[in-house]
Protein backbone atom coordinates (compact mmCIF):
# COMPACT_ATOMS: atom_id res chain seq x y z
CA UNK A 1 0.00 0.00 0.00
CA UNK A 2 1.42 3.53 -0.68
CA UNK A 3 1.40 5.89 1.72
CA UNK A 4 -1.55 7.67 3.03
CA UNK A 5 -2.66 9.96 5.89
CA UNK A 6 -5.66 9.20 8.09
CA UNK A 7 -7.63 10.96 9.38
CA UNK A 8 -10.31 10.56 11.99
CA UNK A 9 -13.76 12.52 11.57
CA UNK A 10 -15.87 13.73 14.32
CA UNK A 11 -19.30 14.94 12.20
CA UNK A 12 -20.43 14.53 8.81
CA UNK A 13 -20.08 18.17 8.59
CA UNK A 14 -16.11 17.69 9.73
CA UNK A 15 -15.91 14.53 7.46
CA UNK A 16 -16.72 17.07 4.05
CA UNK A 17 -14.59 19.88 5.35
CA UNK A 18 -11.61 17.09 5.60
CA UNK A 19 -12.27 16.03 1.79
CA UNK A 20 -9.74 17.53 -0.12
CA UNK A 21 -7.68 16.27 -3.26
CA UNK A 22 -7.02 12.64 -3.56
CA UNK A 23 -8.63 12.17 -0.32
CA UNK A 24 -11.34 8.83 0.03
CA UNK A 25 -13.55 8.36 2.73
CA UNK A 26 -12.84 4.95 4.51
CA UNK A 27 -16.11 3.07 6.51
CA UNK A 28 -15.70 -0.13 7.13
CA UNK A 29 -12.57 -0.94 4.96
CA UNK A 30 -13.84 -4.57 3.52
CA UNK A 31 -13.22 -2.97 -0.09
CA UNK A 32 -11.18 0.38 0.02
CA UNK A 33 -8.38 -1.40 2.23
CA UNK A 34 -7.96 -4.42 0.05
CA UNK A 35 -8.24 -2.00 -3.30
CA UNK A 36 -5.43 0.22 -1.90
CA UNK A 37 -3.42 -3.12 -1.27
CA UNK A 38 -3.59 -3.69 -4.57
CA UNK A 39 -2.75 -0.09 -5.44
CA UNK A 40 -5.75 0.24 -7.15
CA UNK A 41 -7.03 3.20 -5.21
CA UNK A 42 -4.04 5.33 -3.72
CA UNK A 43 -5.62 8.34 -1.66
CA UNK A 44 -3.76 10.86 -0.28
CA UNK A 45 -5.94 10.73 2.68
CA UNK A 46 -8.60 8.71 4.29
CA UNK A 47 -11.10 10.32 6.49
CA UNK A 48 -12.47 7.59 8.96
CA UNK A 49 -16.27 7.88 8.99
CA UNK A 50 -16.89 5.27 11.51
CA UNK A 51 -16.59 6.91 14.82
CA UNK A 52 -19.68 9.06 13.12
CA UNK A 53 -22.63 9.12 15.64
CA UNK A 54 -25.06 10.35 13.35
CA UNK A 55 -24.28 7.66 10.92
CA UNK A 56 -25.18 4.82 13.17
CA UNK A 57 -28.33 3.66 13.63
CA UNK A 58 -31.75 2.08 12.42
CA UNK A 59 -34.45 3.41 13.15
CA UNK A 60 -38.16 1.47 12.20
CA UNK A 61 -41.37 4.17 12.39
CA UNK A 62 -44.31 1.96 11.22
CA UNK A 63 -43.44 0.00 7.65
CA UNK A 64 -40.52 3.23 7.15
CA UNK A 65 -36.97 2.16 7.75
CA UNK A 66 -34.44 4.29 7.83
CA UNK A 67 -30.70 2.83 8.38
CA UNK A 68 -27.44 5.03 8.98
CA UNK A 69 -24.68 5.02 6.24
CA UNK A 70 -22.41 3.26 8.88
CA UNK A 71 -24.57 0.89 9.92
CA UNK A 72 -22.84 -2.55 10.00
CA UNK A 73 -24.32 -5.58 7.86
CA UNK A 74 -24.12 -7.61 11.34
CA UNK A 75 -25.98 -4.93 12.79
CA UNK A 76 -28.94 -4.83 9.60
CA UNK A 77 -29.01 -8.67 9.48
CA UNK A 78 -29.30 -8.77 13.90
CA UNK A 79 -31.77 -5.89 13.76
CA UNK A 80 -35.41 -7.68 15.20
CA UNK A 81 -37.03 -3.93 13.67
CA UNK A 82 -36.10 -4.59 10.35
CA UNK A 83 -36.81 -8.23 10.77
CA UNK A 84 -40.49 -7.36 11.80
CA UNK A 85 -41.33 -5.62 8.50
CA UNK A 86 -38.72 -6.33 6.03
CA UNK A 87 -36.80 -9.56 6.36
CA UNK A 88 -35.62 -10.38 3.40
CA UNK A 89 -33.03 -7.49 4.27
CA UNK A 90 -31.67 -9.32 7.04
CA UNK A 91 -31.41 -12.06 5.02
CA UNK A 92 -29.44 -10.48 2.42
CA UNK A 93 -27.11 -8.77 4.85
CA UNK A 94 -26.63 -11.92 6.69
CA UNK A 95 -25.12 -13.37 2.88
CA UNK A 96 -22.60 -10.88 2.68
CA UNK A 97 -19.15 -12.14 2.53
CA UNK A 98 -18.14 -13.78 5.79
CA UNK A 99 -19.00 -12.71 9.58
CA UNK A 100 -15.58 -11.02 10.02
CA UNK A 101 -16.58 -9.02 6.87
CA UNK A 102 -20.51 -8.09 8.35
CA UNK A 103 -18.55 -6.94 10.98
CA UNK A 104 -17.31 -3.97 9.44
CA UNK A 105 -18.30 -3.28 6.48
CA UNK A 106 -21.33 -0.96 6.03
CA UNK A 107 -24.69 -0.30 3.83
CA UNK A 108 -23.12 2.80 2.92
CA UNK A 109 -19.69 1.96 1.38
CA UNK A 110 -21.61 -0.62 -0.12
CA UNK A 111 -23.78 1.44 -2.17
CA UNK A 112 -21.46 4.15 -2.47
CA UNK A 113 -18.87 1.35 -3.67
CA UNK A 114 -21.60 0.17 -6.27
CA UNK A 115 -19.62 -3.16 -7.13
CA UNK A 116 -21.59 -5.01 -10.09
CA UNK A 117 -22.09 -8.02 -8.14
CA UNK A 118 -22.68 -6.54 -4.49
CA UNK A 119 -25.73 -7.11 -3.02
CA UNK A 120 -27.39 -4.31 -1.73
CA UNK A 121 -28.16 -2.43 -4.85
CA UNK A 122 -30.49 -4.93 -5.92
CA UNK A 123 -32.50 -4.38 -2.80
CA UNK A 124 -32.05 -0.08 -2.91
CA UNK A 125 -33.60 -0.28 -6.34
CA UNK A 126 -36.35 -3.09 -5.73
CA UNK A 127 -37.39 -1.45 -2.54
CA UNK A 128 -37.39 1.77 -4.41
CA UNK A 129 -35.53 3.30 -1.56
CA UNK A 130 -34.20 6.91 -0.84
CA UNK A 131 -30.02 7.89 -0.69
CA UNK A 132 -29.96 10.54 1.78
CA UNK A 133 -26.61 12.11 1.31
CA UNK A 134 -25.40 15.33 3.45
CA UNK A 135 -26.64 17.69 0.08
CA UNK A 136 -29.60 15.52 -1.15
CA UNK A 137 -31.98 13.12 -1.52
CA UNK A 138 -31.78 10.68 -4.39
CA UNK A 139 -34.01 8.00 -6.03
CA UNK A 140 -32.28 4.68 -5.82
CA UNK A 141 -33.24 4.31 -9.43
CA UNK A 142 -31.18 7.59 -10.05
CA UNK A 143 -28.30 6.60 -7.78
CA UNK A 144 -26.79 3.41 -9.39
CA UNK A 145 -25.39 4.92 -13.05
CA UNK A 146 -22.93 2.29 -13.95
CA UNK A 147 -20.30 0.26 -13.15
CA UNK A 148 -18.90 1.25 -9.64
CA UNK A 149 -20.71 4.25 -10.45
CA UNK A 150 -23.26 5.95 -8.79
CA UNK A 151 -25.08 9.71 -9.15
CA UNK A 152 -22.47 10.84 -5.93
CA UNK A 153 -20.47 14.05 -6.47
CA UNK A 154 -16.70 14.88 -5.20
CA UNK A 155 -16.68 14.65 -1.70
CA UNK A 156 -20.60 14.15 -1.42
CA UNK A 157 -21.73 11.51 1.80
CA UNK A 158 -23.97 9.28 1.91
CA UNK A 159 -25.77 9.87 5.32
CA UNK A 160 -28.88 6.89 5.05
CA UNK A 161 -31.24 5.07 3.23
CA UNK A 162 -34.78 4.90 3.90
CA UNK A 163 -37.45 3.04 2.07
CA UNK A 164 -40.76 2.02 3.15
CA UNK A 165 -41.36 -2.00 3.88
CA UNK A 166 -43.20 -3.52 0.98
CA UNK A 167 -46.15 -6.41 1.47
CA UNK A 168 -43.71 -8.79 0.28
CA UNK A 169 -39.44 -8.79 -0.26
CA UNK A 170 -37.51 -11.78 -1.01
CA UNK A 171 -33.55 -12.18 -2.18
CA UNK A 172 -31.87 -14.79 -3.26
CA UNK A 173 -28.47 -15.02 -4.61
CA UNK A 174 -26.25 -17.67 -6.43
CA UNK A 175 -23.12 -16.80 -4.96
CA UNK A 176 -19.69 -17.02 -6.55
CA UNK A 177 -18.35 -20.43 -4.96
CA UNK A 178 -15.07 -18.39 -3.94
CA UNK A 179 -15.94 -15.14 -2.80
CA UNK A 180 -19.56 -15.16 -1.93
CA UNK A 181 -20.14 -11.92 -4.27
CA UNK A 182 -23.26 -13.15 -6.12
CA UNK A 183 -22.86 -14.52 -9.69
CA UNK A 184 -26.51 -13.15 -9.73
CA UNK A 185 -28.69 -12.40 -7.59
CA UNK A 186 -32.50 -11.02 -7.66
CA UNK A 187 -34.23 -9.24 -5.27
CA UNK A 188 -38.27 -8.90 -5.71
CA UNK A 189 -40.46 -6.77 -4.03
CA UNK A 190 -44.35 -6.65 -4.12
CA UNK A 191 -45.70 -3.12 -2.94
CA UNK A 192 -49.61 -2.52 -3.54
CA UNK A 193 -50.52 -3.76 -7.21
CA UNK A 194 -46.80 -3.08 -8.40
CA UNK A 195 -44.03 -5.18 -8.49
CA UNK A 196 -40.66 -4.71 -9.05
CA UNK A 197 -37.35 -7.05 -9.52
CA UNK A 198 -33.74 -5.61 -9.21
CA UNK A 199 -31.07 -7.66 -10.49
CA UNK A 200 -27.23 -7.66 -9.38
CA UNK A 201 -24.58 -10.06 -10.31
CA UNK A 202 -25.55 -10.23 -14.09
CA UNK A 203 -25.90 -6.62 -16.14
CA UNK A 204 -22.81 -5.10 -17.74
CA UNK A 205 -23.67 -2.06 -16.28
CA UNK A 206 -24.72 -2.75 -12.76
CA UNK A 207 -27.91 -3.15 -11.13
CA UNK A 208 -31.12 -3.32 -13.30
CA UNK A 209 -34.54 -3.95 -13.27
CA UNK A 210 -35.80 -6.83 -15.18
CA UNK A 211 -39.10 -5.95 -16.88
CA UNK A 212 -39.76 -9.65 -17.79
CA UNK A 213 -39.50 -10.99 -14.06
CA UNK A 214 -41.79 -7.69 -13.01
CA UNK A 215 -44.23 -8.00 -15.73
CA UNK A 216 -44.91 -11.75 -15.47
CA UNK A 217 -45.25 -11.35 -11.58
CA UNK A 218 -47.69 -8.37 -11.98
CA UNK A 219 -50.16 -10.86 -13.01
CA UNK A 220 -49.44 -13.21 -9.99
CA UNK A 221 -46.53 -13.01 -7.89
CA UNK A 222 -45.74 -16.89 -7.65
CA UNK A 223 -43.16 -19.01 -8.65
CA UNK A 224 -44.54 -20.65 -10.94
CA UNK A 225 -45.61 -17.31 -13.18
CA UNK A 226 -42.12 -17.01 -13.91
CA UNK A 227 -42.47 -20.85 -15.43
CA UNK A 228 -42.79 -19.41 -19.08
CA UNK A 229 -40.46 -16.28 -19.13
CA UNK A 230 -37.81 -15.85 -21.09
CA UNK A 231 -34.89 -13.42 -19.43
CA UNK A 232 -32.67 -11.93 -23.16
CA UNK A 233 -28.80 -12.14 -22.35
CA UNK A 234 -28.44 -8.96 -23.88
CA UNK A 235 -26.44 -6.45 -22.11
CA UNK A 236 -25.70 -9.59 -19.44
CA UNK A 237 -21.92 -9.77 -18.21
CA UNK A 238 -19.87 -12.99 -19.58
CA UNK A 239 -16.67 -13.45 -17.70
CA UNK A 240 -14.74 -16.70 -16.35
CA UNK A 241 -17.49 -17.32 -13.77
CA UNK A 242 -20.37 -17.92 -16.35
CA UNK A 243 -21.83 -16.69 -19.91
CA UNK A 244 -24.43 -14.29 -20.54
CA UNK A 245 -27.28 -16.96 -21.56
CA UNK A 246 -26.32 -18.87 -18.03
CA UNK A 247 -26.76 -15.62 -16.11
CA UNK A 248 -29.97 -15.25 -18.02
CA UNK A 249 -31.20 -18.50 -16.81
CA UNK A 250 -29.91 -17.76 -13.43
CA UNK A 251 -32.18 -14.53 -13.33
CA UNK A 252 -35.01 -17.11 -13.71
CA UNK A 253 -34.10 -19.27 -11.28
CA UNK A 254 -32.60 -16.81 -8.66
CA UNK A 255 -36.58 -14.88 -9.26
CA UNK A 256 -38.09 -17.71 -9.05
CA UNK A 257 -36.86 -18.60 -5.38
CA UNK A 258 -36.71 -15.25 -4.34
CA UNK A 259 -40.56 -14.92 -4.63
CA UNK A 260 -40.90 -18.74 -2.75
CA UNK A 261 -39.13 -16.80 0.09
CA UNK A 262 -40.73 -13.28 -0.40
CA UNK A 263 -42.56 -12.71 3.48
CA UNK A 264 -44.18 -9.33 4.62
CA UNK B 1 2.46 9.51 10.91
CA UNK B 2 -0.83 8.91 13.56
CA UNK B 3 -0.41 7.99 17.54
CA UNK B 4 -2.92 4.92 18.35
CA UNK B 5 -3.54 4.11 21.69
CA UNK B 6 -5.72 0.78 22.38
CA UNK B 7 -6.09 -1.75 24.82
CA UNK B 8 -4.64 -5.16 23.94
CA UNK B 9 -5.17 -8.15 26.41
CA UNK B 10 -5.92 -6.28 28.63
CA UNK B 11 -2.50 -4.19 28.50
CA UNK B 12 -2.97 -0.24 27.45
CA UNK B 13 -0.56 0.08 24.55
CA UNK B 14 0.00 3.81 23.24
CA UNK B 15 2.66 4.29 19.99
CA UNK B 16 3.47 6.31 16.65
CA UNK B 17 2.46 4.38 13.57
CA UNK B 18 2.47 5.05 9.53
CA UNK B 19 -1.09 6.09 8.61
CA UNK B 20 -0.88 2.94 6.49
CA UNK B 21 0.15 0.61 9.31
CA UNK B 22 -2.41 -2.21 9.17
CA UNK B 23 -3.70 -3.34 12.77
CA UNK B 24 -2.29 -6.96 12.09
CA UNK B 25 1.57 -5.23 11.81
CA UNK B 26 0.89 -3.32 14.27
CA UNK B 27 0.02 -6.05 17.05
CA UNK B 28 2.96 -8.67 15.01
CA UNK B 29 5.68 -5.74 14.60
CA UNK B 30 5.23 -3.39 16.85
CA UNK B 31 3.40 -5.42 20.02
CA UNK B 32 5.46 -8.68 19.10
CA UNK B 33 2.21 -10.66 19.21
CA UNK B 34 3.22 -12.90 16.48
CA UNK B 35 0.48 -15.27 16.99
CA UNK B 36 -1.97 -13.56 14.89
CA UNK B 37 -0.83 -14.64 11.31
CA UNK B 38 -0.92 -13.31 7.52
CA UNK B 39 -2.07 -15.91 5.56
CA UNK B 40 -3.49 -14.00 2.52
CA UNK B 41 -3.44 -10.70 3.19
CA UNK B 42 -6.18 -9.66 0.88
CA UNK B 43 -8.94 -10.72 3.22
CA UNK B 44 -9.86 -14.15 2.27
CA UNK B 45 -8.27 -16.30 4.55
CA UNK B 46 -9.32 -15.14 8.30
CA UNK B 47 -5.63 -16.19 9.42
CA UNK B 48 -6.01 -12.84 10.99
CA UNK B 49 -8.81 -12.60 12.77
CA UNK B 50 -8.44 -10.99 15.83
CA UNK B 51 -11.34 -9.40 18.53
CA UNK B 52 -11.86 -5.34 18.03
CA UNK B 53 -14.46 -4.59 20.72
CA UNK B 54 -15.54 -7.88 20.92
CA UNK B 55 -16.38 -8.48 17.66
CA UNK B 56 -14.12 -10.68 15.39
CA UNK B 57 -12.23 -8.98 12.42
CA UNK B 58 -10.02 -9.31 10.03
CA UNK B 59 -6.99 -7.38 11.15
CA UNK B 60 -5.48 -6.85 7.89
CA UNK B 61 -8.11 -5.53 6.79
CA UNK B 62 -7.87 -2.55 9.35
CA UNK B 63 -5.53 0.13 9.67
CA UNK B 64 -3.99 -0.01 12.75
CA UNK B 65 -5.10 4.27 13.42
CA UNK B 66 -8.67 2.89 12.60
CA UNK B 67 -8.35 0.46 16.16
CA UNK B 68 -7.06 3.44 18.02
CA UNK B 69 -9.26 3.55 20.96
CA UNK B 70 -10.69 -0.22 21.17
CA UNK B 71 -10.22 -2.93 23.04
CA UNK B 72 -8.26 -5.94 21.08
CA UNK B 73 -7.92 -9.47 21.97
CA UNK B 74 -5.45 -11.66 19.99
CA UNK B 75 -5.03 -15.49 20.73
CA UNK B 76 -2.47 -14.10 23.29
CA UNK B 77 -5.02 -13.41 25.42
CA UNK B 78 -7.68 -16.57 25.65
CA UNK B 79 -6.00 -18.32 28.16
CA UNK B 80 -6.04 -17.92 31.69
CA UNK B 81 -2.20 -18.33 32.31
CA UNK B 82 -1.78 -21.95 32.26
CA UNK B 83 -5.56 -22.53 31.76
CA UNK B 84 -6.27 -22.51 28.09
CA UNK B 85 -9.59 -21.14 26.99
CA UNK B 86 -12.24 -23.90 26.29
CA UNK B 87 -12.27 -23.46 22.97
CA UNK B 88 -8.43 -24.11 22.46
CA UNK B 89 -8.90 -26.60 24.90
CA UNK B 90 -11.58 -28.41 22.20
CA UNK B 91 -8.68 -27.52 19.35
CA UNK B 92 -5.60 -29.95 21.50
CA UNK B 93 -8.90 -32.90 22.68
CA UNK B 94 -10.21 -33.10 18.64
CA UNK B 95 -6.82 -32.32 17.08
CA UNK B 96 -8.94 -29.29 15.02
CA UNK B 97 -4.87 -28.54 14.08
CA UNK B 98 -2.39 -29.92 11.43
CA UNK B 99 0.39 -27.25 10.74
CA UNK B 100 -1.66 -25.09 13.31
CA UNK B 101 -1.28 -21.92 10.46
CA UNK B 102 -4.75 -21.29 10.23
CA UNK B 103 -5.38 -22.35 14.57
CA UNK B 104 -5.10 -18.73 15.62
CA UNK B 105 -7.69 -16.93 13.42
CA UNK B 106 -10.02 -20.39 13.32
CA UNK B 107 -9.91 -20.05 17.32
CA UNK B 108 -10.58 -16.11 17.52
CA UNK B 109 -13.37 -16.57 14.73
CA UNK B 110 -14.93 -19.74 16.96
CA UNK B 111 -14.68 -17.78 20.41
CA UNK B 112 -16.76 -15.18 18.49
CA UNK B 113 -18.93 -17.33 16.72
CA UNK B 114 -20.18 -19.11 20.14
CA UNK B 115 -20.58 -16.04 22.04
CA UNK B 116 -23.13 -14.65 18.62
CA UNK B 117 -25.04 -18.19 19.01
CA UNK B 118 -26.12 -18.42 22.81
CA UNK B 119 -28.70 -21.07 21.73
CA UNK B 120 -26.08 -23.35 20.97
CA UNK B 121 -24.76 -24.38 17.23
CA UNK B 122 -25.00 -27.55 14.85
CA UNK B 123 -22.60 -28.59 11.90
CA UNK B 124 -23.75 -26.84 9.25
CA UNK B 125 -24.27 -23.50 11.53
CA UNK B 126 -20.31 -23.63 12.19
CA UNK B 127 -19.69 -25.21 8.42
CA UNK B 128 -21.26 -21.63 6.98
CA UNK B 129 -20.07 -19.15 10.06
CA UNK B 130 -16.54 -20.47 8.60
CA UNK B 131 -16.88 -18.65 5.23
CA UNK B 132 -14.11 -16.62 6.32
CA UNK B 133 -11.70 -18.57 7.47
CA UNK B 134 -9.49 -21.20 5.24
CA UNK B 135 -7.56 -23.74 6.58
CA UNK B 136 -4.74 -24.94 3.74
CA UNK B 137 -4.12 -27.83 5.33
CA UNK B 138 -8.05 -28.76 4.87
CA UNK B 139 -8.81 -30.07 8.39
CA UNK B 140 -12.02 -28.91 8.52
CA UNK B 141 -13.49 -32.03 10.05
CA UNK B 142 -12.18 -31.73 13.62
CA UNK B 143 -12.26 -28.02 13.60
CA UNK B 144 -15.55 -28.35 13.04
CA UNK B 145 -15.90 -31.03 15.49
CA UNK B 146 -13.67 -29.20 18.17
CA UNK B 147 -15.64 -26.17 17.43
CA UNK B 148 -18.99 -28.38 18.63
CA UNK B 149 -17.29 -29.34 21.28
CA UNK B 150 -16.28 -25.85 22.80
CA UNK B 151 -20.05 -24.86 22.28
CA UNK B 152 -21.16 -27.33 24.42
CA UNK B 153 -18.93 -27.15 27.05
CA UNK B 154 -19.17 -23.46 27.50
CA UNK B 155 -22.61 -23.85 27.61
CA UNK B 156 -22.56 -26.36 30.44
CA UNK B 157 -19.88 -24.02 32.36
CA UNK B 158 -22.10 -21.36 31.46
CA UNK B 159 -18.60 -19.46 29.90
CA UNK B 160 -20.55 -18.28 26.81
CA UNK B 161 -21.18 -15.28 27.73
CA UNK B 162 -17.08 -14.53 29.25
CA UNK B 163 -15.74 -15.63 25.50
C1 LIG C 1 -13.91 -11.31 1.71
C2 LIG C 1 -14.97 -10.33 1.30
C3 LIG C 1 -16.20 -10.80 0.85
C4 LIG C 1 -17.21 -9.92 0.46
N1 LIG C 1 -18.38 -10.43 0.02
C5 LIG C 1 -19.37 -9.59 -0.36
C6 LIG C 1 -20.63 -10.10 -0.79
O1 LIG C 1 -20.89 -11.30 -0.80
N2 LIG C 1 -21.58 -9.20 -1.18
C7 LIG C 1 -21.35 -7.85 -1.14
O2 LIG C 1 -22.25 -7.10 -1.49
N3 LIG C 1 -20.20 -7.35 -0.71
C8 LIG C 1 -19.19 -8.18 -0.32
N4 LIG C 1 -18.01 -7.65 0.14
C9 LIG C 1 -17.84 -6.18 0.19
C10 LIG C 1 -18.36 -5.63 1.51
O3 LIG C 1 -19.76 -5.72 1.55
C11 LIG C 1 -17.94 -4.19 1.78
O4 LIG C 1 -18.21 -3.99 3.13
C12 LIG C 1 -18.64 -3.11 1.01
O5 LIG C 1 -18.56 -3.30 -0.36
C13 LIG C 1 -17.99 -1.75 1.27
O6 LIG C 1 -18.38 -1.26 2.51
P1 LIG C 1 -17.32 -0.66 3.52
O7 LIG C 1 -18.09 -0.05 4.61
O8 LIG C 1 -16.35 -1.70 3.88
O9 LIG C 1 -16.67 0.52 2.65
P2 LIG C 1 -15.18 0.98 2.36
O10 LIG C 1 -14.39 -0.15 1.84
O11 LIG C 1 -14.64 1.71 3.53
O12 LIG C 1 -15.47 2.04 1.20
C14 LIG C 1 -15.86 1.63 -0.10
C15 LIG C 1 -16.00 2.87 -0.99
O13 LIG C 1 -17.15 3.63 -0.60
C16 LIG C 1 -16.79 4.95 -0.21
N5 LIG C 1 -17.64 5.27 0.95
C17 LIG C 1 -17.75 4.55 2.10
N6 LIG C 1 -18.71 5.08 2.88
C18 LIG C 1 -19.21 6.16 2.24
C19 LIG C 1 -20.23 7.12 2.53
N7 LIG C 1 -20.94 7.06 3.67
N8 LIG C 1 -20.47 8.11 1.63
C20 LIG C 1 -19.76 8.16 0.47
N9 LIG C 1 -18.80 7.28 0.13
C21 LIG C 1 -18.52 6.29 1.00
C22 LIG C 1 -15.29 4.88 0.09
O14 LIG C 1 -14.66 6.13 -0.14
C23 LIG C 1 -14.83 3.83 -0.90
O15 LIG C 1 -14.64 4.39 -2.17
C24 LIG C 1 -16.99 -8.51 0.54
C25 LIG C 1 -15.77 -8.01 1.01
C26 LIG C 1 -14.76 -8.91 1.40
C27 LIG C 1 -13.46 -8.37 1.91
S1 LIG D 1 -4.41 -12.52 6.25
FE1 LIG D 1 -6.20 -11.40 6.75
S2 LIG D 1 -7.74 -12.53 5.77
FE2 LIG D 1 -5.92 -13.61 5.16
S1 LIG E 1 -3.92 -26.50 10.08
FE1 LIG E 1 -2.62 -25.97 8.43
S2 LIG E 1 -3.69 -24.33 7.57
FE2 LIG E 1 -5.13 -25.09 8.92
Amino acid sequence: MYSVNYHRATSVADAASKAKGEAKYLAGGMTLIPTMKQRLAQPGDVIDLMHIGELKGIKVEGKVVTIGAGTTHAEVAASAAIKAVCPALCHLASHIGDPHVRHRGTIGGSIANNDPAADYPAAMLALDATIATNKRKIPAGDFFTGLFETALEEGEIVTAVTFVAPDKAGYEKFPNPASRYAMTGVFVVLDGGSVRAAVTGAGETGVFRSVEIENALAGKFEASALDAVTVPADGLMSDMHASADYRANLVKVMAKRAVGRAKG
Amino acid sequence: MASVSMTVNGRAVSGEVEGRTLLVHYLREHLGLTGTHVGCDTSQCGACVVHVDGKAVKSCTMLAAQASGSTIVTIEGLADGADLHPVQAAFKENHGLQCGFCTPGMIMAATDMIRRHPEGLDEKTVRAELEGNICRCTGYHNIVKAILAASEAMAKGGKAKAA
